[in-house]
């Protein structure tokens, strides 16, 4: 087995451009799979902070190119799983102001909350005390038997 | 996953039905590809248009959006619109979102043609 990742493995600074989006995804994507998350539990987890860095582009920075976003990817525990704390200078959203649509009402977006709040096992999104918001993602790898992984 | 905002879609036709096929992930920087490109197709009347999934291993809710809206208009001008070839990751996605339900969705391109 490789080395495991020092707490906190990672910290990245991006611009508030989707084009960014990718590449942090596969990051995150290889981080997970060290962690021991299968393979649906880390699309769950790059989903939800992709949902997250969506938001703040969107709706913080209002589509402006050259917002500033702050990635800390780190473990909770040797093979237990990966937190992804996402922080921005954007405007100070109202986090209950951003709710997800009802799911039996069909129509175009407002699935972004829902989805982070479902697809993780820790969902935080605060303000920051000196501007612009936090998103705290936690994902659990599933414990696997010797049985199962064979 | 694959770097950079391009999203290649092979546009294909069968007896009358359009067969769209993007490859790559579907995100918020590629989804106004697809969406475009869906537009194109039905505004060309087939009779019925296939999104083969195959070649998309992720989506998130800006490419979920964008089928929606493909389905609504899709119903508005009465044009069948089925999926295929769901990925894991993207029938896991539909599922969560709860649209698995919403959607016409067959394992195999064949199989969408003929159903």
């Amino acid at each position: 087995m490789s080395e495991p990742f020092h707490d906190p493995a990672i910290h990245l600074q991006i611009l508030s451009r989707p084009e960014l989006l990718a590449p942090v995804r596969a990051l995150v994507n290889t981080m997970a799979a060290h962690e021991g998350l299968d393979d649906l539990a880390a699309c769950h987890l790059i989903l939800a902070m992709d949902e997250a860095l969506t938001n703040v582009i969107r709706h913080g920075y209002d589509c402006d190119p050259n917002g500033r976003i702050w990635i800390a990817i780190s473990t909770l525990q040797e093979g237990a799983g990966i937190r992804v704390v996402i922080e921005d200078r954007a405007r100070t959203v109202d986090p209950e102001a951003l709710q997800s649509r009802d799911l039996e009402d069909i129509r175009p977006g407002g699935l972004g909350m829902h989805l982070m709040r479902t697809l993780v096992d820790r969902f935080e999104h605060l303000p920051r005390t000196d501007g612009g918001m936090r998103v705290v993602l936690e994902k659990r790898a599933t414990l696997r038997t010797a049985e199962s992984a064979a | 996953m694959q770097p950079g905002p391009t999203l290649e879609i092979a546009i294909d036709t069968s007896n009358g039905a359009t067969i769209l096929s993007p490859k790559g992930d579907v995100d918020m920087a590629r989804s106004p590809v697809m969406r475009k490109t869906i537009t194109d197709s039905l505004q060309k009347k087939p009779t019925a248009l296939v999104l083969d999934l195959s070649g998309v291993p992720y989506m998130d809710s800006s490419g979920l959006a964008t089928m929606v809206e493909a389905l609504q208009n899709a119903r508005k001008g009465q044009t069948p619109l089925k999926l295929c070839g769901l990925t894991a990751r993207v029938k896991s996605i539909l599922e969560i979102a709860r649209l698995n339900t919403v959607f016409t969705i067959f394992d195999t391109r064949e199989q969408a043609l003929q159903g």
